[in-house]
């Protein structure tokens, strides 16, 4: 079979040419370059000559460390508090700056927690990327089920023959259609500070009692901000996925469970829900990746502020590459999510798989 | 265990009517077969019956109550779809007991009855395979056990056994017909194949368009066609239908002719035939004997001879031209060209007012 596919298939191969060829140009030769480089100090314009360095970017990259900070001690042995009552602390930089601990030169605080007196520090080499890192896991964790409940719900909705459904389907589809850049210009209007859509909405519903804020401005909101306008824009796509998957599971089913006594819940668990099985993982996989991918939002809307709660891993992939020329810190990154990715779709496909 | 009704039964779509006035009765554990060919309303109906589609006009009532407007869970039946409509993630114990797990029945009635349903069907070895494991004949089984489970009044087949290959059609069909002498329970059983509505049915109920073209015993169906529709469905090879001149009517008999058939006397039936009129004559194959020339009632050539060992069945083109076709219960030689007579008994033939 092999032998035939291969050989005797000429004008099969030349007509799947052109796909593999733009594919193998744009996707899979990029990534072998971006795993190279990602092993030397390659900037985008240099007159220095490319050095092979190994994994140091990638240290450079994920080095991170827990110290313990000891606070400071009075005659007594009484620890040192300010007027607040805040026990004081030795600052971080004694000891990232230290000749004592070589191993944590360079790196900065992440975040810190208490326990009893002492503080426990966090510091990381990258900072900035370790952020990045958290905002996109929180934004898959929070994206891809809201997306993909949401999604399956209006497919259940728009899989119904009543009267115009196609209006309700073609309303639902519209902001896929629309791109990425204008929908979060468009969300920054309505997420704005001052006289923003959002803020409006709001007073107007509260009677003037709700505070207007800068949505986008502010850290506490603006990832949620960012995630809720993802959602809103990317659940048309999985609404229609899903709604395929509906179309393929026999109207006979539905009618044994009916017969049968079962409820609209019963139906749902017994008969839609089993039938969605693969449905599911495709579903589960393009949000996944999809979220994971996520860089024009916060191009648009934030830039990776305010103080870097809204960087994203493709972001700083794209600004350390371009706009700080260091092409090997970006394809460090880039190499580090696709691992990730990966792996998470290994998972998932291993939870749903069949058994 | 309960008897069921239709009475002046209507089904439209917008303008279209698809059951056009149907009233039928079935006794309490009958097994009615509704058959016609495809597009007659023959499942619509059933699905009425079972109430998966509603009901323009007219009454449907099971053991004395009118079951209208009232879900197909509160009818006391049981369906089997002609695609099995078995759950693929469940076991085929999961899929029997169904039902009862949706009812939220306990655990004992679930084991007994998904056993006895099993014993009834032979498949407690199938119990714990999922239905991708199983072969169509076994998936319809796991329906029919579904439908044992519910333990209905009234049985629906919607042409169980169109799925499935020749060999195993015929199993299953001898299958569901033990299955109704064990239950003893009404069913109601749609197909297009007239083999099955023959061998399974003590009524058959046959339509056409939407309307019942004749209803009674597989035998009185068979042997006394109501009408032209009728007289054509049934048998295999079908009648043959030939248009004759009628010479004379005289009494309850009518004689009639035509070019090569000499004249003969048949029944009227109190259908509306006149002298000078026309009519069908209708002969089953199984009734034409080949005899020599000059002896037949009807003068042909032979055409075209089918040896199937047991039986020969023999293309005839007459002498106007039409043709016609006999069914010799013997194997025999007939070479294309010969010459040749059919005799048939006056008495095994219909006449019909209708034309075909």
């Amino acid at each position: 079979m092999a032998s035939k596919l291969t050989q005797s298939n000429g004008a099969g191969w030349a007509f799947a040419l052109p796909g593999f060829g733009l594919i193998a140009i744009f996707i899979v030769l990029p990534f072998f370059f971006a795993f190279a480089l990602s092993l030397t100090n390659q900037r985008l314009i240099s007159p220095n000559p490319t050095e092979f360095v190994g994994f140091e970017n990638y240290r450079d990259l994920m080095g991170l460390a827990v110290i313990t900070l000891e606070p400071e001690r009075d005659a007594d042995g009484n620890a040192i508090r300010d007027e607040d009552g805040e026990i004081a602390y030795p600052r971080v930089r004694t000891i990232t700056r230290s000749d004592d601990f070589p191993e944590y030169r360079g790196m900065r605080e992440w975040f810190r927690w208490q326990s009893g007196e002492n503080a426990r520090v966090v510091i990381a080499a990258d900072v900035v990327f370790m952020k990045a890192l958290r905002n996109t896991l929180l934004f898959v964790l929070v994206v891809a089920p809201v997306q993909a409940t949401i999604a399956l719900g209006l497919a259940l909705l728009i899989n119904q023959k009543i009267r115009g459904i196609n209006i309700f389907r073609t309303i639902y589809f519209m902001p896929v259609v629309v791109s990425i850049v204008v929908v979060s210009l468009l969300w920054r209007f309505i997420y704005d500070g001052s006289d923003g859509l959002l803020n409006n909405i709001l007073a107007g519903l509260t009677f003037g009692l709700f505070e207007p804020r800068d949505w986008l401005g502010e850290t506490s909101t603006a990832l949620g901000a960012i995630m809720a306008m993802s959602v809103w824009q990317g659940v048309g796509f999985h609404m229609v996925i899903w709604l395929s998957g509906l179309q393929t599971i026999s109207p006979t089913l539905y009618e044994a469970a009916e017969i049968e006594g079962a409820n609209k819940r019963q139906i749902f668990r017994y008969v839609t829900w089993p039938g969605l099985r693969n449905t599911a993982v495709l579903v589960l996989i393009v949000i996944t990746m999809q979220a994971f991918a996520l860089f024009a939002q916060v191009d648009v809307m934030t830039q990776g502020g305010p103080l870097d709660s809204t960087q994203s891993l493709v972001f700083q992939t794209v600004d350390r590459g371009y706009r700080k020329q260091d092409i090997s810190g970006g394809s460090v990154i880039s190499v580090v999510l696709f691992l990730i990715v990966l792996c998470i779709s290994l998972l998932q496909r291993w939870l749903t798989r069949d058994r | 265990m309960a008897d069921l009704k239709l009475r002046n039964v209507c089904k439209s779509y917008g303008p279209v009517d698809v059951i056009k006035d149907v009233s039928i009765d079935i006794a309490d554990g009958e097994f009615v077969v509704f058959v016609g060919p495809s597009g007659c309303g023959k499942s619509t109906l059933l699905r009425m019956i079972a109430g998966l589609e509603d009901i323009t006009s007219g009454t449907i009532e099971i053991g004395g109550r009118v079951m209208n407007d009232l879900p197909p869970k509160d009818r006391g039946i049981a369906m089997v779809f002609q695609t099995y409509a078995i759950f693929p993630h469940m076991t085929v114990r999961e899929n029997v007991a169904f039902g009862l797990t949706i009812n939220k029945a306990d655990k004992a009635t679930k084991e007994a009855k998904v056993a006895e349903a099993a014993r009834i069907l032979q498949m407690e070895h199938l119990l714990d395979r999922r239905p991708s494991q199983l072969s169509g004949g076994q998936r319809q089984r796991v329906a029919i056990g579904r439908a044992i489970v519910r333990d209905p009044s009234v049985f629906l087949f919607d042409e169980p056994l169109s799925n499935l290959d020749a060999a195993l059609r015929m199993d299953m069909r001898m299958e569901i017909g033990k299955l109704h002498a064990d239950l003893a329970a009404s069913m109601i059983y749609v197909t297009h194949d007239q083999v099955e509505a023959m061998t399974l049915a003590d009524k058959i109920v046959v339509l056409r368009a939407g309307e019942v073209m004749q209803v009674g015993s597989p035998m009185e169906l068979y042997h006394n066609p109501a009408n032209l529709f009728v007289a054509g469905f049934l048998g295999a090879p079908s009648m043959n239908l030939m248009p004759v001149e009628v010479k004379e009517v005289a009494g309850t008999e009518a004689t009639v002719a035509n070019a090569s058939l000499d004249a003969i006397s048949v029944a009227t039936k109190e259908r509306p035939i006149r002298t000078g009129g026309t009519a069908t004559l209708g002969v089953r194959p199984q009734y034409l004997t080949p005899t020599a020339p000059e002896e037949g009632m009807l003068h042909g050539t032979v055409a075209l001879t089918e040896r199937l060992g047991s039986e020969t069945v023999v293309d005839v083109a007459l002498r106007d031209g039409s043709k016609v076709i006999a069914a010799i219960g013997e194997d025999r030689v007939l070479a294309p060209g010969t010459e040749i007579g059919l005799r048939f008994d006056p008495a095994q033939a219909h006449l019909f007012d209708e034309h075909p």
